[in-house]
């Protein structure tokens, strides 16, 4: 069996919200009093999860709550959540940027943080002399840098710029200099923080590719990022956060098929979503159905024809004449799918009713059997009145017969089949 | 499989050692040391014309402006000894002891940024602060003792005692003293800012209650001011440096070893207070 690197252990972390100032002497003293009598520390206690969006009663939050789990040597393995999961704090508990409030972390081996790429260059300095300065500070000693400083400045492609002060630098350079010098930094165990969302494609494709050389030398690299198709490519293992807690420890592609639902309320209803009026504009969305066109149920298949049933609320309730135009992405895994829209047609409508029903008639649904999300866009006289990204989640349910010799995976043949007739 | 405790070579936890300075660790990090005394003296000047004459300008300014002011305008005794000699020396000494104090106490504040991004031990800011401003000492006391030549072969009366072989221990207790106190003074100020405000007019005044612009011999022996400058560390050492290397001043092992003391006892007191803050500074600074 594989040998574990990382062991994370009950890993908790509060933080104190508002201002650090009025006050603090004041728990501090307080903290001291508790500790002298050897009582526990009375602000560990009181403190409510850290969910952002609602207000707690606590001016304590958890950060990070009891998180344990285990790296193996050689993983790639990511951590991903929504902003203020914890994955950041995470990250810094793990660098010793910041030290822990409970639990334990223990490391074999070396290990190198990247919370930012060209930490502590310094504008005055030349590329050359930074290089030296951001190496030590990850722990290399001179001879080490001196031995990979031609390999560094080729990597980063600044050769030319290399004497030059890197206040001279276009930002671009300075990060491409500072990824350099942390690509070559080979430690046993590396914590890399989305630093890949800079640069240029081209500089990024190397990024990524020195990031699967390092985890193909059987190091062991942890990896956060909200680019959930860099985290796929590069990782096989992670924990997915919500509120400082890990809520699934798993394979990748099971983290972030779970992330990519993750963004879809849970009270949504499979194959319909309603919505709440708005009360702004005359002409609103009420629900949408998609069912299937014989049978009126709301199980889909590959290959059926199938209704796509949008309900307008019309406020006026006099006939209006208006341009109405709607539009359907269907996406699987945040990626984009196909479209179903109005705007293909360019067709004009006029309201009459208090509800209006707008119908969209698919002969031959070429979704292959799986789960789609899907953004609806509504529009008025060309000015949008609602835009609601994964309104709703689409499944396509597997057909026994027609699929009977293949397993029809999205990710081996694609989402998508168009309708083919063979003459065998 | 279950790997026994001692096979990790880290392990993070909440609480460390009362007193763990982690100098292994910082043994491993010289280079870094090195590197960081490297930028502060490279940067310092750049883009400047006078470059690191700028070393030697500062003290001589100060010292000219001591000369008019303390000695012709205000006439205060010199011990006998040349003016420009006498405040020079104490300039140097005050400012070699100033400077670490008010750059080391603003560790965590001027490098947040850095220490927010990535962990090395953080006491090798500090320990460079020192060591960088311990160089230019070195050059402005080479400076001094060019000074000292020309007074000499001026025929002034000053005269190098036995005392100056006590050189290298008065850097020491002046460097241990600073980086005590200013790493004591930093760990205060990652939470409460008030002590960042306290310091450039606190270490001015405390200037003035060392022996910098007057001789110790000024005051009377047992009076209450006497003791009040003695009670300053700072006033053996310049006092000391002035016997050594101008034959006048106030020598006493006593006086030199409360001021050792105390120097032992503010790096030892800011090595546990720092050493409680640096973990969890970044939540508060």
């Amino acid at each position: 069996m594989a040998k574990t690197v990382i062991q994370v252990e009950n890993l908790s972390k509060q933080y104190r919200l508002g201002l650090v100032g009025t006050g603090t002497l004041q728990h501090d003293l307080n903290r001291w009093w508790h500790k002298i009598r050897g009582l526990e520390d009375p602000y560990l206690k009181v403190t409510d999860s850290n969910d952002r969006s609602k207000s707690g009663s606590s001016e304590y939050v958890w950060a990070l709550r009891d998180i344990s789990f285990k790296v193996n040597e050689g993983e790639v393995y990511g951590i991903i959540g929504k902003n203020g999961a914890g994955k950041s704090t995470l990250l810094k508990l793990l660098s010793r940027v910041t030290g822990p409030s409970t639990g334990k972390i223990s490391i074999k081996g070396r290990i190198s943080s990247l919370l930012e790429v060209g930490t502590a260059f310094h504008p005055e300095l030349t590329g050359r002399e930074n290089v030296y300065l951001n190496g030590a500070i990850h722990g290399m000693d001179r001879r080490e840098v001196s031995q990979k400083l031609d390999e560094i400045i080729n990597f980063s492609g600044c050769e030319r710029y290399i004497d030059t002060p890197v206040k001279r630098y276009s930002s671009g350079m300075t990060v491409r200099l500072g990824f350099a010098v942390a690509a070559h930094l080979e430690p046993d165990i590396l914590v890399i923080d989305e630093v890949l969302a800079v640069g240029d494609a081209e500089f990024q494709k190397k990024c990524i590719g020195k990031m699967k050389d390092v985890a193909g030398h059987g190091r062991t690299v942890l990896f956060v990022s909200h680019n959930m198709a860099s985290v796929k490519s590069l990782c096989n293992r992670g924990i997915l956060m919500q509120n400082g807690r890990i809520t699934h420890e798993n394979e990748i592609s099971e983290i972030v098929s779970h992330y990519l639902s993750l963004n879809i309320s849970d009270n949504i209803s499979i194959n319909q979503a309603s919505f709440d009026p708005l009360h702004k504009y005359p002409i609103e969305l009420k629900q949408i159905l998609v069912y299937n066109t014989l049978n009126k149920s709301p199980a889909i298949k590959t290959g059926d024809p199938v209704t796509v049933s949008i309900d307008l609320y019309n406020t006026l309730g006099t006939e209006a004449s208006t341009s109405i135009d709607i539009t359907l992405i269907i996406k699987h895994e945040d990626i984009p799918v196909t479209t179903l829209s109005t705007r293909f047609v360019d067709s004009l409508s006029s309201v009459n009713s208090l509800t209006h029903r707008i119908q969209c008639q698919v002969s031959n649904l070429g979704l292959l059997p799986g789960e789609y999300t899907v953004f609806v866009w509504l529009g008025v006289n060309g000015e949008t009145v609602n835009r609601v990204e994964s309104a709703m989640k689409l499944v396509v349910e597997r057909d026994q017969t027609s699929w009977a010799r293949i397993q029809p995976s999205i990710s081996k043949y694609g989402p998508h089949v168009i309708d083919q007739q063979w003459q065998l | 499989m279950e790997t026994s405790n001692s096979s990790w070579d880290l392990i993070i936890k909440p609480q460390s050692k009362w007193f763990d300075l982690h100098l292994r660790e910082l043994w491993k990090y010289r280079d870094l040391v090195y590197l960081f005394v490297k930028r502060d003296f490279v940067t310092l000047y750049k883009q400047t014309i006078l470059g690191p004459a700028w070393l030697i300008i500062n003290p001589l300014i100060a010292t000219l402006m001591y000369t008019v002011v303390f000695g012709n305008i205000a006439g205060l005794s010199t011990d006998g000894l040349p003016q420009m000699l006498f405040y020079m020396a104490g300039t140097i000494t005050w400012e070699y002891f100033s400077q670490c104090l008010l750059n080391t106490s603003a560790t965590f504040q001027a490098n947040a940024n850095i220490f927010g991004k990535v962990y090395f031990p953080r006491l090798a800011i500090p320990f460079s602060i020192t060591l960088s401003q311990l160089l230019k000492f070195a050059l402005q006391f080479l400076f001094f003792m060019a000074f000292w030549l020309y007074f000499s072969l001026n025929n002034a009366e000053i005269s190098i005692t036995w005392a100056a072989s006590l050189f290298p221990l008065l850097v020491l207790i002046m460097a241990i003293q600073a980086l005590g106190l200013g790493i004591l003074i930093s760990a205060l100020t990652t939470k409460y800012r008030d002590v960042q405000n306290l310091m450039t007019f606190g270490v001015r005044m405390a200037m003035y209650a060392t022996t910098v612009v007057y001789p110790l011999s000024s005051m009377l022996e047992g009076s209450t001011k006497r003791l009040f400058i003695l009670a300053n560390p700072m006033t053996p050492v310049i006092e000391t440096f002035r016997f050594g290397f101008l034959g006048t001043g106030t020598f006493s092992w006593i006086h030199l070893s409360y001021s050792a003391a105390s120097g032992l006892i503010l790096i030892i007191l800011g090595a546990i207070v720092f050493n409680r803050v640096e973990k969890n500074f970044m939540d508060t600074v």
